[in-house]
């Protein structure tokens, strides 16, 4: 199923700085950036200038801005959560977002890959998620349906996410990188593949894509830790977030792969000290996946919006009750339907 | 991760020899077993001859082996002999009632030994035994696809409940060179040829189907041998090219109810013979029209809690077939019958012994 290639006017890259000096991080991705227009928003903590290169189209968005912009809110940009304000000004289809402590990866040939590319033909050919393909991604070159794959299922459905993966310092938690601290992840798995409705993953923000217009409401910085931090170990809003997309996928009829690309991902941090702080989350995570595996959203919920808003109130009766942090993610949630509607109602 | 799959990951990988038999159709000849010499001479090898019984199939030297001819399967299962399909690679699933072994590994004669990227023969055997020994993940996804791989791991976000995974019943494995692709595909990609490695094994998810092929296929007899019925294909039927795949829906159904796992990906084997795909057009073209009901039936097929072994599952899809798919074709009320003959067959051969182990019944789906 061929499609019209995707202009570059409709993509933004979306990058949450953390740290100030992004010199290394822009010229390390110059060759895969530089076509496309980028929003950078700086970690509302974060007291240093930003140092980026020139020669790229880009907007910078600190933390006067997101004030300014948003207005008042609960809602909460720190740390890693800063991108979703750049998710939230874009006005883009397509928005591919990728930690600033990545770089590009290698293939098995040795050649760096285009992890942007590689994203955007994720997204823009279908997705098949009612069928599982044994030669996973069936629109590759070289690849198709195996025998037995039902003919009516091949139109696929419009990709709404494309979760990438990472190389060197793969996205464990705490407690497994404390126990393995040489763990370093050197397989090169040259695959995309679909995830199968009905079928729950971590969904890391570490490196994805995604159609904003389809998803944009979807992906929120809603359930944060008490103690969160500015590594990955100790936060677990995009975990969240990317399981409740994936149930509102299923439930919109849209696909979520995951697979190539892959990133470079560097140390940062220490995963024993995170381990205090990131316990939280993993407890979090037993109650959280049942509850998620049972969610039924109504026929009524037609939109991405619609969605988050029941999600929210099932979330607020069914968790809510069990651990503060889960009312308050229900919450933002709606909270985040709220200001997504206003900045989408005004004029560019 | 368990204590148990921890040490599974960093010791050698056992041979399995007295525990495991290698299945394999045949209508031709055995030459292919020379090239697999050094993986498979220490198995026992169950032939199944197909066709004509009066012709001779020679095995090569030094395998130990029983071969089964349609006079052997007909002195043996005397009337209920008319489950096991004629002319058709479907007759392997005789060699799994008749095996012994808690593990089958079935291959097809066209399949050989395939290179990894650095250039060495994969030994899909030892992958397989890999594969079957260790937990699969059906209840949550791991992006980092199977966990228990040397280098792999659980990613953030996985719980830690989930981690123990679920006993592997399936190993699917996977082909270079010729894809296994249906006729129309063939047709209109003949020189399409799978030359992409995907270093990678992963779990399906619980409720989801996926098409079974039994070219490079292992699994554990004990745990979900009475599933693996390859159907009414060949001579006298009115499709082929279909057994793997009816056999790999009803098995994933059951594991999904039983709470067992199926994986997919390594090991790749070398798949040198493409078949004519006119050939495979007239044996598919029904399956490609009845495979759109098909699918509907078993994502919607719901087994009762009481279902708490693999026979009283497969007993009961039998059932359901007979009901909600003779309307699709007659054919489906007498493959019906003979899945059950099937399952009269092998209680029969396996008295209370491949104990197809009464699982604490998994939620019904």
């Amino acid at each position: 199923m061929s499609q019209a290639p995707i202009k570059d006017n409709e993509v933004d890259i979306v990058i949450g700085a953390l740290r100030s000096d992004l010199s290394s991080f822009f010229n390390e991705w110059r060759a895969y950036f530089s076509r496309f227009h980028l929003i950078i928003v700086k970690d509302p903590d974060l007291k240093e200038e930003l140092k980026i290169p020139d020669g790229f189209n880009l907007n910078v968005y600190t933390k006067n801005d997101i004030d300014r912009i948003v207005g008042s809110t609960s809602i909460s940009f720190s740390g890693y959560s800063c991108r979703y304000f750049g998710f939230l000004v874009s006005k883009k289809k397509y928005i591919i977002s990728i930690d600033d402590d990545c770089h590009p990866a290698k293939d098995n040939k040795g050649n760096f890959v285009d992890a942007v590319a590689q994203h955007i033909e994720n997204l823009t050919t279908p997705a098949t998620p009612f069928f599982f393909n044994t030669l996973y991604d069936p629109y590759r070159d070289g690849a198709d349906f195996v025998r037995g794959y039902p003919f009516s299922l091949r139109n696929g459905v419009n990709c709404a996410l494309s979760c990438g993966l990472w190389l060197n310092l793969a996205d464990l938690d705490a407690p497994t990188q404390a126990l393995k601290p040489s763990e370093r992840n050197n397989r090169y798995v040259d695959a995309v593949l679909t995830v199968p409705t009905a079928a729950l993953l971590p969904v890391s923000g570490i490196n994805i894509a995604f159609d904003r217009e389809a998803v944009g409401p979807a992906l929120f910085p809603a359930l944060r830790l008490a103690e969160e931090g500015k590594v990955r170990w100790e936060t677990i809003e995009d975990i969240w977030s990317g399981m409740c997309v994936k149930v509102i996928c299923d439930h919109l009829g849209l696909g979520v792969k995951t697979g190539l690309p892959y990133v470079w991902r560097t140390d940062r941090g220490d995963a024993v000290e995170s381990l205090k702080k990131e316990w939280e989350g993993v407890k979090l995570m037993e109650e959280v996946v049942p509850f998620l595996q049972s969610t039924m959203l109504p026929v009524t919920a037609a939109t991405a919006e619609d969605c988050v808003v029941e999600m929210a109130k099932t979330v607020k009766q069914q968790l809510g009750s069990s651990n503060p942090v889960f009312g308050h993610a229900a919450d933002s949630m709606l909270e985040w339907v709220r200001i997504w509607k206003t900045m989408v109602s005004r004029p560019s | 991760m368990t204590k148990m799959a921890a040490e599974a990951r960093l010791a050698p990988t056992p041979l399995l020899k007295d525990e495991l038999d290698i299945v394999i159709p045949t209508i031709r000849n055995l030459d292919f077993l020379e090239m697999w010499r050094p993986f498979f001479q220490p198995y026992h090898l169950i032939i199944v001859q197909d066709g004509d019984p009066s012709k001779t199939i020679r095995v090569p030297e030094g395998f130990d082996y029983e071969l089964y001819n349609r006079n052997d399967i007909n002195r043996i299962l005397g009337p209920k002999a008319s489950c096991i399909s004629f002319k058709d690679s479907a007759c392997r699933c005789f060699g799994y009632m008749v095996s012994k072994k808690k593990y089958i590994y079935t291959i097809d004669d066209d399949c050989f030994v395939a290179k990894d990227p650095t250039g060495k023969g994969i030994n899909a055997l030892e992958q397989h035994i890999k594969n079957l020994l260790c937990p699969s993940t059906p209840f949550f996804f791991n992006t980092l696809y199977d966990p228990y791989r040397e280098g792999a791991d659980f990613v953030r976000g996985y719980p830690f409940s989930l981690r123990d995974g679920a006993p592997t019943a399936v190993s699917h494995g996977l082909w270079l060179n010729i894809p296994d692709y249906d006729a129309p595909t063939q047709l209109v990609k003949p020189l399409e040829r799978n030359s992409r490695y995907v270093d990678a094994v992963l779990t399906i998810p619980k409720g989801t189907l996926f098409p079974m092929c039994g070219m490079n296929l292992a699994f554990d007899r004990e745990l979900i041998g009475p599933a693996m019925y390859f159907g009414l294909m060949g001579d006298g039927q009115p499709i082929g090219r279909y057994d793997d795949m009816w056999a790999g829906w009803c098995t994933k159904v059951i594991c999904d109810h039983l709470g067992l796992g199926v994986k997919t990906g390594l090991p790749y084997i070398w798949h040198s013979k493409a078949s004519n795909p006119f050939v495979n057009l007239k044996k598919e073209y029904k399956g490609i029209f009845w495979q759109e009901e098909l699918i509907p039936f078993f994502q919607e097929v719901v087994l009762p809690k009481e279902c708490t072994t693999v026979q009283k599952c497969y007993l009961e899809l039998a059932k359901q077939v007979k009901a909600e798919l003779s309307k699709v074709d007659d054919y489906f009320n007498k493959l019906a019958d003979a899945m059950v003959t099937w399952i009269e067959a092998w209680d029969e051969l396996n008295p209370g012994g491949a104990k197809s182990a009464a699982l604490p019944s998994g939620a019904s789906k």
